[in-house]
Formats: structure tokens, sequence, C-alpha cells
């Protein structure tokens, strides 16, 4: 027999042996923990779930079900399904906004390229200045060119 | 009244149903499954505890996500609901992670074709309002990202964060 029962023992008011099986996850420096998990599931729902598994597991599965008692705890409605119904909203939303800014994205590369393809046909586009006649100093006058060229 | 069929709990509970059988109205009879998956993982009296609690208009809802948690831990013994929720905590992140660098690009690309000082204003089409965009932050949620890993200690450090439910997570 154990000097100190464990937290599921001392709640249940029973001898605590030294194979316990909630011992090892409900110290007795927890009562909250065991509490919390007896109100939701009952101790011989725990136990079964514990035993139902192998050793080096049943540390995160008391875990999980002191986090999934807590849960239900704080909304007695929805439980952790409430949190897993808000994630499915987060990822929504989140999905939403991602597709809005990857639009977003497209139209200002597409408008860039297409302001950067224009700079670079402005580049290229023919010097007029070479049709003018040194006397049209810079004006471009398609008369005289025509009138050159015969047309 | 005397002559209506049991419903699925006083079926397998072997009792009489009572006209005023607290589990008759959310466990029909043809449904049976439903209700053995709920005893199985609460206990048919933690069921009844927790619906005696609630007003009526709030039990089926509590029903629906009782089958719903029992499902999950029947068919993941070790994290049951859990198992889920880390695994969308790390989908959230993701995305937070995308959101961030599709920000990124986009103030790339306004920096480039306008190279005035870009405000802390600038058109980036998160919306400021949106109540929900709050809840992207992850402080608000207890962490399970390693939960699938085995590593305990993710685990056991969240439990004792005072900020494990902090804040009203669902408005």
């Amino acid at each position: 027999m154990s000097s100190t029962r464990c937290a599921a023992c001392k709640h249940l008011r029973r001898r605590c042996p030294s194979d316990c099986i909630f011992s090892p996850y409900f110290p007795s420096d927890n009562p909250q923990r065991f509490a919390y998990v007896h109100k939701i599931y009952g101790a011989s729902n725990v136990a079964k779930i514990l035993q139902d598994l192998p050793v080096n597991r049943q540390s995160e599965a008391a875990d999980s079900l002191y986090y999934e008692a807590h849960c239900r705890i704080k909304d007695p409605i929805h439980g952790s399904v409430g949190i897993i119904t808000l994630l499915y909203q987060q990822i929504y939303n989140a999905q939403t906004q991602l597709s809005k800014i990857q639009a977003e994205i497209a139209v200002l590369s597409a408008n860039a390229q297409t302001e950067s393809k224009y700079q670079q046909q402005v580049e290229h586009m023919p010097n007029f200045d070479a049709n003018l006649l040194p006397q049209q100093k810079g004006v471009y006058d398609p008369s005289t060119w025509l009138y050159q060229n015969g047309l | 009244m005397g002559g209506n069929s049991p419903c699925a709990s006083c079926k397998l509970l072997r009792r009489r149903c009572a006209k005023d059988c607290i589990f008759a109205p959310y466990f029909p009879s043809d449904d049976p499954h439903k209700f053995a998956i709920v005893h199985k993982v609460f206990g048919a009296s933690n069921v009844s505890k927790m619906l005696q609690e609630l007003p009526l208009h709030q039990r089926a809802d509590t029903v629906s996500s009782l089958v719903y948690e029992a499902n999950a831990r029947v068919r993941d013994p070790v994290y049951g609901c859990v198992g889920a929720i880390s695994y969308l905590q790390n989908q959230v992140s993701q995305l937070q992670m995308q959101l961030a660098v599709a920000q990124a690009e986009i103030l790339c690309i306004q920096m480039q074709q306008e190279p005035a000082p870009i405000t802390t204003t600038s058109p980036v089409l998160l919306d400021a309002d949106d109540k929900s965009s709050y809840y992207l932050h992850q402080n608000n949620l207890p962490q399970f990202l390693a939960f699938s890993s085995s590593n305990n200690n993710v685990i056991y450090d969240s439990f004792k964060k005072e900020s494990l439910f902090g804040q009203d997570m669902i408005s």
C-alpha cells in the first residue's frame, strides 16, 4: 500500500494499490485532473480505456481524456467539438483570405507585366528623328518626308 | 403511452422506458449504435447527469457532440477528438504562414510599382474588422501541435498555462 494515495484513490476514498492504474497519470498534487475526468467519464470508464492500451500510450490517453473533460466542463453543450468547429471556421476564413490575396497578387503581377511590356515597346519604337531633315530641328513633319519620298 | 417501444437507451439498459425518459428524445430505438457508443465511453448515468443539468433546447446539440466525441474516442482510444484538434491546429498554422508570405509578396509588388513609402494602411486585403481574423492568432487555443508526435511535454506544458481557456473562443 502506498503511503501517498494518488488523486484518483483519494477522490474515490479507497486504498491506492501499488499497481493502481491511475496513479502514474493522476498524481495527488493535481486533484482537479482526476475530478474532471471522473465527472465526465467516470472512474471505471477511464480505467477501462487506460487498461486497453499499451503502457507507453496510457499517459497520452490520460492527457487527452483530461483535455476533453476540461472542454466539456467549460462548454457543457459542445465540449471539444466546439473547438473543432471553431478551427474549421478559422481554416475556412484563412483559405478565403489567402485566395483573395493570391488573386490580388495575380492582378498586380499581370499589371506589372503589361506595363513592363509597354515600356519595352516604347523603347524599341522607330526613331522618327531619323526622318527629319536637319532644318526641321527635332520636329517631325510628315509632309516633308512624304514629299522627299515622292509620295 | 405504455405500448410505445422503448428507446435505444432503455433497450440497452434493459429497463422500462418511462414517459419522461431523459434519453428517449435523442436516442430513438432505430439507432441502437448511437446510444451504445455514448454509453461505452461516458456511461449512461454520466450522460443522464449532463443532460439533466441543461435546458431542454440545448440537449439535442449536447447529445450530438457527445456522440461525436464518443465515436472519435472509439476510433482513436489514445487521442480521441484531440487528434483532430491537433491536426486542424497544424493546418491553421500552415495557412497563417502562407498568408504571411502572400502579404509580404503583395507588399513587395506594391513597393516595386510605387516607390513612394508605403503607409501601414496599405491595401492588404485582410479585413481589420473581421472578428474571425482575430482567431487566427494561436494564443486563444490550447496548443496540441506536437500531440501526434507523442511528445508528452507539449500537452502537459499547455495544460499548465493559464491561457488554456483564457478567453472566449466562441462568440
